[in-house]
């Protein structure tokens, strides 16, 4: 089954090092892995999708804790979460029949045009992992000339991990 | 203020650790760090090897509870100590490993003895630092000896650029931490505790497994009351061999691939196991899917990633171990186990895995062993290397004394013995320290020889020449069809060695010379080795055989059945590996 988790970190040399690693070694495979800045200077945040068994990734949390500069790891799959990506597509589109046609679909999909070359467009779409697979379904037709996506990244509604952490804080201060 | 260089740091703040011996080798990358240690009042034992220091700093600290530290220059200093650190990774022993790096400005350049020292030992160290700025230097020293003793202990390397040796700062070691994610808990949960205590009274044939984890929180007391107050069998790992009195009459024996038949059978009967300080390697297991099939298991440890890793818990409990043994002992009932008593008594009647005969045929290791047990009555500290000898010292040695049998269990090391040895030695100076090795893993560190006839270590060796590898050969002789494959050694003339290294040797062929030699070796005021000439036949038994579960302890040759060699030649991994 796939699982999300978002990390705190410290933001030191070397920690996206440590999480991958980590992830490798115990033997999982890593979907996608985002790293970002946070509202607090210092921490970084990661979401980590990956394919595991619940005791697995149980244990892989446990792992992550174990790394000095992880703060608090969250599996956030049974959550009500946001999860969002990001694909830049660039997509064949030589006539103004397929251009229009191209066009069509990236509105329906609430995307957009970012770059017009003679021979091809560059679309840019947000969305949840399933919403920019099927987009991408929609235009292989066309032909995918290139293709970046972000990778997932997730936040809960309502509480936030952030405030999670400093709830810790104060009952590990007693 | 006055300013001081990074090299003075380093040492000032080693000073306020209650550092007193240091394990290691210059090179170009520290030499203004040993040209600083001149003017420190340290001891610095000079290794004649990497790996040594790194083994030393290992033996210090297991031997002292203290954070072991070694250092190495940058390059190949670092590359030999991997070994050293993954061990003491593997046995959770506190150390910080200091190693040199070029220059900051070089770092990145391929420079000469540059290596990626902390990606190297990223997975190997419970924490790594490359420290760039001399500024950091002191708060960097100050977390890596805290997190190297705190929690679960394990090594911890700083990786130290010449220039940052060199650099100049105001020193103030810091008075406060700031690590927000390394707050190990230590308390047990008290709800845990309880439901864990319920589960214990209730238990009609319960068993206590201990390991090292006994001997790093000093929690010999606190095991033996709760063992005597419930006289609950109890149980070591290899690692937690000398955690509780082998003459204590509660103690069963240690489990396992080689550990004691009755001890392989009481797990495999047991109703409840409370397992603490352990972290049930499948050395100790045996084949996962059939480990205590009966057994409700109450896991108590420090470190919760261990807890439901390898073997489902019933009751797993985060916390220190005497820390939680001392309110487990409060919550338990008064209890006694007749009937299990009973059983397992039968079994150790019927399958007296430690037996040996008055006088054996040929010279039989276990058999010295425990003639050195005798000389010795029990209060040498056995330090010990890897492969047969190593299990024999762990069977018939009867550790009777705390913190007495230092081995390497879970990385395995050939070549630990020798160097650890010295380390223990420094570490407690008034105890008679004794090396048991074989012939293959005394040659991997015996260049550190020098280092106890220098220093005039009153270490006794006690070298185990059978010519083999014997551990591998045993696998082969069993598993393998006796298709002795890149097994025998020729040896050096291993007197004549000693001798060359002004160590007294002697070389022990009979059965009647071995009393008089141990006796000889224990009254020289200084170093002193012995080559037993062992017959290189030997097996160790019991044996569970690779890929086989602990019902399956085997007892001798004969009990290996063809489908046991075909499932033990063929598994992998984790059992698999001699
Ligand atoms: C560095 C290293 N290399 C290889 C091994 C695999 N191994 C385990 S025991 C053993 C044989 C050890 O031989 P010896 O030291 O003579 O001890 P004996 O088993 O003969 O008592 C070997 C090769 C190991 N544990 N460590
Ligand atoms: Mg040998």
């Amino acid at each position: 089954m796939k699982h999300t988790l978002v990390a705190l970190v410290e933001n030191q040399p070397g920690v996206l090092m440590r999480v991958a690693n980590l992830f490798a070694r115990r033997g999982f495979n890593i979907e996608s892995f985002t790293v970002g800045h946070t509202e607090t200077t210092k921490l970084s945040r990661m979401t980590v999708v990956v394919d595991g068994a619940q005791t697995q990734v149980e244990q892989v949390i446990k792992q992550l804790y174990k790394l000095i500069d992880v703060l608090k790891v969250s599996d956030v799959t049974e959550d009500r979460t946001i999860d969002r990506e990001l694909a830049l597509i660039k997509v064949t589109a030589s006539n103004s029949a397929s251009r229009a046609e191209v066009v069509q679909f990236v509105n329906i999909f609430r995307g957009k045009i970012v770059d017009v070359a003679p021979d091809s467009l560059i679309v840019e779409v947000t969305g949840t992992e399933e919403k920019v697979d099927s987009l991408l379904d929609v235009l292989r037709p066309f032909g995918i000339k290139e293709m970046v996506r972000t990778g997932t990244v997730a936040m809960t509604r309502g509480g936030s991990v952030s405030a999670r952490l400093a709830e810790d804080r104060l009952e590990a201060a007693g | 203020m006055q300013q001081l260089n990074g090299s003075q740091i380093l040492c000032e703040s080693l000073l306020r650790e209650g550092v007193d011996t240091i394990f290691g080798m210059p090179g170009g990358a520290v030499i203004p760090l040993y040209n600083v240690l001149l003017d420190y009042p340290f001891k610095h034992v000079l290794c004649r090897h990497e790996q040594g220091a790194a083994h030393m700093a290992d033996g210090y600290a297991r031997a002292t509870g203290k954070v072991g530290v070694c250092i190495g220059t940058s390059g190949p200093g670092a590359t030999n100590m991997v070994t050293g650190i993954a061990t003491a990774m593997m046995d959770s022993v506190p150390m910080v490993v200091i190693t040199g790096q070029v220059p900051t400005y070089m770092i990145g350049k391929d420079a000469f003895q540059e290596t990626d020292t902390t990606g190297i030992t990223m997975p190997i160290t419970k924490h790594n630092y490359l420290v760039m700025d001399v500024k950091d230097l002191a708060r960097v020293v100050r977390e890596a000896f805290h997190i190297a003793r705190t929690g679960r202990p394990g090594p911890v390397l700083i990786d130290l650029p010449k220039d940052v040796t060199t650099n100049e700062t105001t020193f103030e070691y810091p008075s406060k931490l700031s690590l927000p994610g390394f707050k190990p808990k230590t308390q047990g949960h008290i709800r845990q505790i309880r439901q864990a205590a319920r589960l214990i009274d209730e238990a009609r044939k319960p068993l206590v497994m201990a390991g090292h984890g006994i001997i790093l929180s000093e929690a010999y007391d606190e095991l033996r009351e709760f063992a005597e107050k419930i006289q609950i069998p109890v149980i070591t790992t290899l690692l937690g061999i000398s955690a509780f009195p082998e003459t204590h009459p509660l103690y069963l024996g240690w489990p396992g691939m080689h550990g004691m038949y009755y001890c392989n059978m009481a797990i495999s009967h047991a109703d409840l196991i409370v397992a603490v300080g352990m972290r049930m390697d499948d050395r100790v297991t045996g084949r996962l899917n059939a480990f205590a099939p009966h057994a409700q298991i109450v896991h108590i440890d420090i470190d919760p990633a261990e807890l439901g890793k390898n073997v489902r818990t019933a009751v797993p409990i985060v916390g220190d171990a005497k820390h939680v043994l001392k309110l487990l002992t409060q919550e338990v009932r008064d209890n006694r186990h007749d009937g299990w008593w009973e059983q397992l008594n039968q079994w150790r009647v019927e399958h007296p895995s430690l037996a040996l005969p008055d006088r054996p045929e040929k010279m039989s290791s276990p058999w010295i062993v425990r003639q050195l047990y005798h000389a010795t009555k029990g209060n040498a500290v056995l330090v010990t290397d890897v492969g047969q000898a190593q299990m024999w010292a762990a069977q018939h040695y009867f550790f009777s004394k705390p913190n007495t049998h230092i081995t390497s269990g879970g990385l395995g090391p050939m070549g630990y013995a020798l160097p650890a040895s010295i380390g223990v030695q420094y570490g407690r100076p008034n105890d008679e320290v004794w090396c048991v090795t074989g012939d293959g893993g005394f040659q991997m560190t015996l260049e550190e020889l020098a280092v106890i006839r220098e220093e005039n270590l009153p270490i006794k060796i006690a070298l185990f020449n059978n010519s083999y590898l014997g551990m591998v050969r045993q696998w082969q002789q069993l598993f393998f069809n006796e298709r002795y494959s890149a097994v025998k050694m020729w040896n050096p003339n291993y007197v004549k060695l000693g001798e060359a290294y002004e160590i007294p040797t002697v070389r022990c062929t009979q059965l009647d010379e071995v009393a008089p030699a141990l006796e000889w070796a224990r009254q020289i005021d200084g170093p002193a080795m012995i080559e037993f000439m062992v017959d290189p036949y030997e097996n160790v038994f019991p044996m569970v055989p690779p890929g086989a579960s602990l019902q399956e302890t085997i007892e001798g040759v004969e009990d290996v059945a063809p489908q046991t060699a075909k499932i033990a030649a063929a598994a992998g991994g984790s059992s698999g590996g001699v």
